[in-house]
């Protein structure tokens, strides 16, 4: 269980990758947004990356914040990527009857990179290698930076 | 083994509780992973009705056996809430009167074998479910 805050943002070349690897409440998982699209502001990032692939459970919530986080990037000129969904979260969402809609989804981290450098121009070589990019920014920041 | 837990439902963070536990006795009454993983969507999405809707709640989860020794899971989650006045229109698909998807009720019958509502209005709202293994 989280205690609501501890989820890495991590930034590699223009992209930031997002590790989830707790069960988060409906709390954390709104901080986790709010975080997100402060983080894509303040750092000019093109491209969100986030790894659910240690996540046991989507359920309608968590599934309309990830479609709300896809769309806000987007109108911030950033594209999202989700990664790493386990089948059997994948064989309950859609019995659920949830379509992840304006989300992409992909099977793990590399093809992930792979289609926002690809398809998306994001992290190419003129932006710094992505595969090579540092990591730049932990987020040991506090969740509700104004 | 626990045959039967009671969860109480006031905030966010027994909602995250109660999938966990559904999913633990899930674990231990015998399911495959991905009805582990139904289950526990499904307490997730009803326990949070309860905590959206009626304020407070509690889940009590219960290892069943049926017909021929077959093993299950019973969720029940109750509330004395404000009740729901229009069950079907509830239970269609995309009908939410909070900031959900409308998925939570039908979504919720879909990944499970039993589903029964009841509610009254003023009184609260009662909703059982059960997944055989």
């Amino acid at each position: 269980m989280s205690d609501g805050s501890r989820i890495p943002i991590l930034k590699v070349g223009r992209v930031l990758i997002v590790p989830i690897q707790v069960d988060m409440d409906d709390r954390t998982v709104i901080q986790l947004q709010e975080r997100i699209l402060s983080e894509l502001e303040r750092t000019g990032a093109r491209g969100v990356l986030i790894d659910i692939s240690l996540l046991e459970m989507v359920d309608s919530f968590i599934g309309r914040v990830l479609s709300d986080i896809a769309a806000m990037a987007r109108i911030m000129d950033a594209r999202t990527v989700v990664v790493g969904m386990q089948p059997a979260v994948a064989i309950t969402l859609v019995e659920l009857g949830l379509e992840l809609r304006g989300v992409d989804t992909v099977l793990n981290v590399d093809e992930g990179i792979k289609l926002l450098r690809d398809e998306f121009g994001i992290g190419g070589d003129a932006e710094g290698d992505l595969m090579q990019g540092e990591l730049s920014a932990f987020a040991s920041e506090p969740i509700n930076r104004p | 083994m626990p045959q039967s837990q009671s969860i109480a439902l006031e905030n966010e963070h027994d909602i995250a509780v109660a999938r966990g536990e559904a999913r633990a006795m899930a674990a231990q009454v015998g399911f495959r992973l991905v009805d582990q993983t139904r289950l526990a969507t499904v307490a997730s999405e009803l326990a949070r009705n309860v905590v959206k809707y009626a304020g407070r709640g509690r889940m009590i989860a219960h290892a069943v056996e049926g017909a021929a020794g077959r093993r299950g899971l019973r969720l029940v989650f109750e509330d004395t809430g404000p009740g729901i006045p229009d069950l079907a229109a509830a239970m269609r698909d995309g009908f939410s009167t909070g900031r959900g998807l409308g998925k939570g009720l039908p979504g919720s019958k879909r990944l499970v074998d039993e589903f029964e509502i009841e509610s009254e209005v003023g009184r609260g709202t009662r909703v059982t479910v059960v997944r055989w293994t």
